[in-house]
């Protein structure tokens, strides 16, 4: 086995101390990273997504109060006081940030990935939105204007991406599996499907 | 500064959360500590963000570095556990030969 690395085992020591003064069970931190691994999810975004697209009304609804609607909805998992869901289309795209800390959407998407807590990313999307994006994939062209959304404790933002071409014929569940994180962060544009 | 991971292809949905298994532990401690009550996830980010905010944005950061400190330093301050008994049980746990049951 390979060396355990000094965090490694501080943390080890942490958990240690925290059930034997019984503050913590060892299956309560495990049924935390269950939870947040797998029950709360991107999934639960792209629920709402694909709803949207398919039902005006919803989308409606989702654009005005996503609060209610993810209540609703019943999605286990913290953080979502109050959630705004910005729509992307030709003219604009969304994009989310904390240029603070990592507040983010967790009922919806999940823990964040590990860029969205790297400075660069939280400097640069704001400084230089539209070369970080196309850095990462996301080529605009300069008709579309950019607007980048910070979050923060208070309200946390998702991004409600364009319907990729070439889906007219796809179910609701279907369309959810097309979404991705990374579009409902801003970060990436669901690709077309070929018709 | 680093761009790390950024321009890897923007379609790699399934990035990794965390980079080893103690950092998702640190996150699962804080999470079922603050819904056990021990504090509000308020209390825990605004002292993330106090460990952030003094380390700076140097190319040393590391995330889940801060989230631990953070996590310790809130719980000494509301007296549930000393960084000195932690500093003992590490260092017990660092002397353990190779090879030893490890737990996780």
């Amino acid at each position: 086995m390979a060396d355990e690395s000094p965090q490694e085992i501080r943390a080890e020591a942490l958990e240690s101390i925290l059930i034997e003064k019984g503050l913590l069970t060892a299956e309560a931190v495990d049924d935390v990273i269950t939870r947040y691994s797998e029950q709360v999810g991107p999934m639960n975004g792209a629920r709402l997504v694909a709803r949207a697209w398919v039902d005006p009304q919803f989308k409606k609804q989702l654009l005005t109060d996503a609060t209610s609607v993810v209540k609703s909805f019943g999605f286990e998992g913290g953080q979502v006081e109050k959630l705004v869901v910005v729509e992307n289309t030709n003219k604009v795209h969304n994009a989310v940030v904390c240029t603070l800390c990592s507040c983010y959407p967790w009922a919806v998407l999940g823990l964040p990935p590990k860029w969205y807590k790297d400075p660069a990313y939280r400097s640069r999307i704001v400084m230089e939105p539209r070369q970080l994006l196309s850095e990462m994939g996301v080529r605009l062209g300069h008709h579309v204007d950019i607007q980048v959304w910070d979050s923060s404790a208070e309200i946390r933002y998702m991004v409600l991406p364009m319907r990729p071409s070439g889906t007219q014929h796809l179910k609701e569940e279907q369309l959810a599996e097309l979404v991705t994180r990374d579009s409902m962060i801003g970060v990436e544009v669901l690709p077309g499907k070929p018709s | 500064m680093e761009l790390q991971g950024l321009s890897a292809p923007p379609m790699a949905n399934g990035e990794v959360v965390f980079d080893a298994p103690w950092q998702s532990r640190v996150f699962g401690m804080a999470r079922a500590l603050c819904e056990q009550g021990m504090f509000t996830w308020d209390e825990f980010r605004e002292q993330l963000i106090l460990q952030i905010e003094t380390c700076g944005n140097d190319s040393d950061y590391q995330y889940f570095s801060h989230f631990f400190d953070a996590l310790t330093i809130l719980l000494e301050k509301k007296q549930l556990f000393s960084k000195a008994e932690l500093m003992v049980l590490s260092d017990q746990f660092a002397a353990r030969p190779h090879g030893h049951d490890h737990s996780h």
